[in-house]
């Protein structure tokens, strides 16, 4: 079977969040790309659906809860694996997300290990069956 | 600290755990026990070293000892030894013991107590089959430090956050200010007791999976050598002991092989009958 590079979306506010979060993955051997809220973030998925998202939480223009409740209303937008990210260690705002659709969460600032170690959790690696 | 004081240090705390400190370490003694002299009332390192020659502290020996341990650990560390052990060594270990309806195992270096409470997990995953068993998880360390910590079952975000699925962290845990603690049920389903394992295994009994992870790493080949001998005393006939991933037995004791299909798991080698032995040598 032929297999191709995995993609990753990552969605946040901050351009250097999304700068180191672009370096670790991919060091670990993704594709990524980059939106800069949920709207954008809407774009690019029905452009390509990536494999994986790490998604911010709190942004303007859509956050990372209204953009995942839109995109798991569309058959393609289940696919996804998400990560959602945030810097509130929350028991609620953790069930909402899950409830809402996230697979994982991740706690900011992240690291290279903690990353890596999520997209395992997910079920993710750097090279997918095509 | 002197090249006399190190000698001396790397002697006291082989004989003591079993760590093996190599002269590169130089540098990490100096760092972990700096700090000590002041509490111990200590002008310098060699000030501090010289009380540990006389006369007996028992804390500080302890102290010592212990400020040398590396105890770095996490939920479900390396993934595949518990996957293992829930998908083969747990059924396997069920239907052997199906008569007693009883299962021992050993978190032989159980530090701050992940390893043991990744275990206690999947068990309450496995529900009903293990329904009317007892079941006895006990998690050994050297350091009462980690034990204690271990015992609490409290947790920082970054400590549940590696390794640890997002569900389970829910439904296991409960918040309390910025940490997590884990609950009451898989609390008293681990025992934490202090042991060294450079002590004899004798008084612990037998045990159907042992985890020895990531200890014996620190340790040199002949100390290897025993602790992994003693193992097999200690593991119930059919039993699993798993390594870390870094470790083995190959070339250390003959009582243990690797299992021939899991990767970190070895179990009981097969009895030698005696003629063969003798012409083996
Ligand atoms: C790196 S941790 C491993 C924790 C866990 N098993 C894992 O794999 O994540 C090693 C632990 O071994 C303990 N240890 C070191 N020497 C020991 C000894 N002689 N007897 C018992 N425990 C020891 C240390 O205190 C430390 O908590």
């Amino acid at each position: 079977m032929s297999q191709r590079d995995t993609t990753c979306l990552v969605v946040d506010d901050s351009a250097v969040i999304r700068k180191v979060a672009r370096r670790i993955i991919e060091e670990i051997g993704f594709l990524v790309s980059e939106a800069e809220d949920g709207a954008n973030a809407l774009e690019v998925c029905a452009e390509a659906m990536p494999d994986v998202i790490l998604l911010d939480w709190n942004m303007p223009n859509k956050d990372g809860y209204a953009f995942l409740q839109e995109l798991r209303r569309t058959e393609a937008g289940l696919k996804p694996k998400v990560i959602f990210c945030t810097t509130e260690n929350d028991v609620g705002a953790i069930a909402r997300a899950l409830r809402a659709g996230a697979d994982e969460y991740i706690m900011k600032p992240f690291d290279r290990d903690i990353l890596t170690a999520k997209l395992e959790q997910v079920g993710v690696s750097a090279r997918l069956d095509a | 600290m002197t090249d006399l004081d190190f000698e001396y240090l790397r002697g006291y705390i082989k004989q003591r755990s079993g760590l093996a400190l190599t002269a590169e370490k130089r540098y990490l003694v100096e760092s972990r026990l700096s700090p000590l002299c002041r509490r111990f009332g200590a002008a310098s390192l060699h000030d501090l070293i010289g009380k540990l020659k006389t006369p007996h502290d028992k804390v500080l020996e302890r102290t010592v000892v212990e400020a040398m341990t590396t105890n770095e650990t996490f939920f479900f560390r390396d993934r595949l030894p518990f996957d293992l052990f829930r998908d083969t060594i747990l059924p396997e270990a069920l239907a052997r013991n199906a008569g007693r309806r009883k299962l021992r195992i050993w978190c032989a270096a159980a530090s701050t107590g992940q390893e043991p409470y990744s275990i206690a997990m999947l068990l309450q995953e496995a529900g009903a089959r293990l329904s009317g068993w007892q079941v006895d998880i006990l998690a050994t360390d050297i350091s009462l430090d980690v034990l204690e910590k271990a015992r609490l079952g409290i947790y920082s975000q970054f400590e549940v956050q590696r390794g640890l699925p997002v569900q389970w962290l829910l439904k296991h845990f409960t918040q309390t200010g910025d940490q997590w603690q884990i609950s009451p049920s898989l609390r008293a389903m681990v025992e934490y007791r202090p042991f060294n394992l450079l002590h004899g295994f004798e008084a612990l009994g037998q045990f159907d999976v042992i985890f020895c992870r990531n200890v014996l790493i620190y340790f040199d080949a002949p100390t290897k050598s025993d602790i992994l001998t003693r193992f097999g005393t200690s593991l119930a006939p059919g039993g699993a002991l798993l390594l870390g991933a870094a470790e083995t037995v190959i070339g250390l004791t003959d009582k243990l092989i690797p299992d021939a299909k899991h990767r970190g798991v070895y179990g009981h080698a097969p009895a030698r009958p005696p003629a063969l032995r003798a012409a083996v040598g």
